[in-house]
């Protein structure tokens, strides 16, 4: 599973649908328990913290083997995926990415099981100013 | 112009105990360019320069890897966790798309 | 509530407005938003708060005959006229002006020296700006004078306006009180930039206070000026800074010391878990009882030194049994000033004593600022900023502070400080299209009417100059702003129109600060009047309690 080829065609996608075919195989995700933690408005679009977890034993018969990270409006809606093993003993993930405007973050998890979940959050981009 | 690139920093508690998992924090300087920019100055476009894959290894046993797209911000940051069985070290290894290639380690005491 | 002559009343004696009858082991006095006004002033609560979805009609969503119905307060009572805007010139006249710290300074003392070993005194922030001392000193005049009133606890939003450094600066080497943020990281590898919290001893009983800046200060002002920091909600931290004072640290009550904005609090009580007590500002609500949410109290404590929260809790090992809460209007006639702070407050004020006295102009009206669209003094400072300017139109930040003056009263320059004093003063004058002053106008109102309050900042609908529009609040971005006008001509998207600004957010820019501009402008006019507001025609929020009638 490791060290596979990079996906170039879901990288280069433009559109999330196509994306999410691209690197899952599938646009159908059901929701489901993923938490990801972003900040609602960014505050800088350029650098938007996201940490994406999911509750797993990460046991070598049960674990999380993938994490993707998707933003809906992005011209490239595939941020970056995360192939985990049982060796990671917790599925969480955080990086800093990228936002041009007002858009979904959206996680996908996928188990060794080849089940797929997903949760999306808003994330805000502003002018700002202003202030109490 | 000689860029700030390369330099990666690893964050990692020093002792663990067995079986614990453990949060690995990193840091690289690198311009993620899109590609879609264009030179202020000269008006020509910015070719694309990103890393795309990272590797973190714990005794040379995989632990993870990642895919990166050029929507990850200028002088990336990651973080994930390793669980830990026995002391050792773990390596981590930014590449990118120009044959960059960049790697740092850190040891864990596990008791 | 029975007006006493000055002094009388800080003594404890029948009818008086301050007397609290002792209640339980525990007292939090709670301050916030004081705005750097060391000296007592006028302050016109808003006749405008509306309330959206779920928000629509409760607190602090709630003005006028609304707000005095709702909380049971006699119309006509000086409380009225602490909490309500109603016939405010009038009640102006009769209760005489309110904060200031040498008045503040008596209550706090007389607090503690009632009830001693089980007083903590929390102030939440924005505290250092406000004011032309507190700019001049680069705040350290406030900190002063929070040090000597005892402040044992802070937060920040404005305070991290005077720069890193600086905030860093006063916190090592000034402040005798713990400045706390939970939600303040740094930017490489995400560590806290600020302890927290603060574990006190009170009265045999662990207080746990949790600190929470303004989670939107790089958004709200200039982010150059904090280039290091990140910060955020950041709810899934604040849960598990609860759950370390209450496991780890043996907290007896957990108190989070708040600069959300009330309707990030009532959320934020929502979705965290064993928090006992919510002391919020930022939205500068004057709330004269607590909301509450599951077992948490939210308290949010008005603005401009005006109001000083009392907190008595019943605390038992573990759990708080019971409380009573009191808001306590500062009418500044019925308090005897502290004579050891009118001394650091002369002696803060004395170097700039002749600037700040400079009478610049009369005006024949009331002039404030808050509320949710364009006060008198916004008015006034677009109509300067239009007319020096060579300007179509002008808009001005929606600060909720700045003090008032009344009819007839002279307009100082310490007044146009009160009004305009931060670090990113300089006036702008920039061309922007029809559609750019749409978008930059629905962006600021979903900052303000977002139904979830996690996407607002607190701030108010920007004030603009030569602009009419209507809105409508309940809608989404994109849709609120409609009917736009400049200069009574509707607004074209492509064409260009020169607007004339401050406050700018963007880049660090040299230039005329905007108090030069305005006092220059009021110089020239000697007496003004404020003959038409700049305020949108509502829609969508016909009977909404939130709008005085
Ligand atoms: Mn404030
Ligand atoms: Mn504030």
């Amino acid at each position: 599973v490791l060290a596979a080829e990079w996906p170039a065609a879901a990288f280069q996608a433009t559109k999330l649908d196509e994306a999410m075919k691209a690197a899952l195989g599938s646009t159908e995700v059901k929701d489901g328990p993923v938490q990801i933690k972003a900040p609602t408005i960014a505050e800088n679009g350029a650098v938007v913290p996201v940490t994406v977890t999911t509750d797993s034993p990460m046991t070598a018969d049960n674990y999380v083997s993938d994490i993707y990270i998707f933003v809906d409006n992005n011209p490239s809606p595939l941020i970056a995926s995360f192939h985990l093993t049982p060796m990671s003993g917790k599925a969480d993930v955080s990086t800093r990415i990228k936002m041009g405007k007002t858009s979904k973050v959206r996680a996908v998890v996928k188990t060794n099981k080849g089940e797929m979940f997903q949760a999306a959050n808003e994330v805000k981009v502003t002018i700002g100013g202003c202030g109490g | 112009m000689a860029e700030d690139i390369g330099n990666p920093k690893i964050r990692v508690q020093s002792s663990a105990k067995k079986g614990e998992a453990v949060q690995v924090r990193a840091l690289i300087l690198h311009p993620m360019e899109t590609g879609q920019r264009k030179d202020p100055k000269t008006g020509q476009a910015i070719p694309a320069h990103f890393i795309k894959t990272v590797t973190a290894e714990y005794n040379g046993k995989p632990v993870m890897t990642a895919d990166w797209g050029v929507g990850v911000s200028r002088n990336p940051f990651l973080s994930f966790y390793v669980r830990v069985e026995e002391s050792g070290t773990l390596k981590l290894t930014f590449a990118d798309d120009k044959g960059g290639s960049w790697s740092d380690e850190a040891k864990i005491q596990v008791s | 509530g029975v007006i006493r002559p000055a002094g009388a009343a800080a003594k404890k004696m029948p009818g008086d407005i301050y007397e609290v009858p002792t209640y339980g082991n525990v007292t939090l006095l709670h301050f916030t938003d004081t705005h750097a006004q060391l000296m007592p002033i006028y302050f016109r609560e808003p006749d405008t708060n509306i309330g959206v979805g779920q928000a629509r009609g409760k607190p602090p969503h709630l003005v006028g005959k609304a707000f005095l119905e709702h909380f049971k307060i006699r119309p006509n009572s000086i409380h009225s006229h602490a909490y309500t805007p109603i016939d405010f010139v009038e009640g102006a006249r009769k209760y005489g002006k309110v904060g200031g710290f040498a008045h503040l300074a008596t209550l706090v003392k007389r607090y503690r020296g009632e009830s001693p070993k089980r007083t903590l005194l929390l102030d939440g922030g924005d505290t250092w700006q406000g004011s032309g001392t507190a700019l001049w000193t680069k705040g350290l005049d406030m900190v002063q004078a929070c040090n000597q009133l005892g402040v044992d606890s802070m937060v920040g939003h404005w305070e991290f306006t005077l720069g890193q450094d600086r905030v860093k600066e006063l916190v090592e080497k000034e402040a005798k009180f713990d400045f706390l943020a939970q939600n303040i990281k740094d930017n490489e590898f995400g560590d806290p930039v600020f302890k927290p919290y603060a574990i006190k001893e009170v009265n045999g009983f662990r207080v746990a206070v949790i600190g929470q800046a303004f989670p939107f200060t790089p958004i709200a002002n200039p982010r150059y000026l904090i280039p290091d920091w990140s910060f955020g909600i950041q709810d899934q931290n604040m849960q598990a800074m609860v759950d370390k004072v209450r496991n780890d640290e043996k907290a007896d009550v957990v108190v989070v010391l708040s600069h959300n904005g009330m309707d990030v609090d009532l959320k934020m009580a929502e979705r965290v878990k064993g928090i006992d007590v919510i002391l919020g500002g930022h939205t500068h609500d004057a709330v004269p009882q607590p909301s509450i949410v599951g077992k948490t109290l939210v308290v949010n404590s008005g603005s401009n030194g005006k109001f000083l929260s009392r907190l008595d809790l019943d605390v038992a090992k573990g759990r708080v049994k019971g409380y009573k809460f009191t808001m306590l209007p500062i009418f500044s006639n019925l308090i005897k000033p502290d004579a050891e702070m009118a001394q650091l407050i002369e002696k803060i004020r004395a170097p700039y004593q002749d600037k700040l006295n400079e009478k610049l102009a009369v005006s024949e009206d009331l002039l404030y600022r808050r509320g949710n669209f364009n006060g008198t003094f916004d008015q006034l400072i677009v109509q300067a900023l239009m007319d020096m300017k060579n300007a179509e139109a002008a808009f001005s930040p929606g600060f909720r502070w700045g003090t008032t003056v009344l009819p007839g009263q002279p307009i100082t320059f310490e007044h146009v400080m009160d009004q305009t004093a931060l670090t990113y003063p300089v006036v702008t004058l920039n061309e922007f299209t029809g559609a750019q002053i749409k978008e930059i106008m629905e962006d600021v109102a979903d900052n303000l009417f977002n139904p979830d309050p996690y996407y607002q900042q607190g701030g108010d609908m920007v004030r603009v100059g030569g602009i009419e529009y209507t809105m409508d609040p309940t809608k989404t971005i994109g849709n609120r702003i409609q009917n736009l006008h400049i200069r009574g001509k509707a607004v074209e998207a492509d064409k260009k129109y020169k607007v004339a600004g401050w406050a700018s957010v963007g880049q660090p820019l040299e230039g005329e600060p905007i108090w030069d501009l305005v006092a220059k402008w009021l110089r020239e006019q000697k007496t003004v009047k404020v003959s038409k507001l700049n305020r949108p025609r509502l829609i969508g929020v016909e009977n909404n309690p939130g709008i005085m009638g």
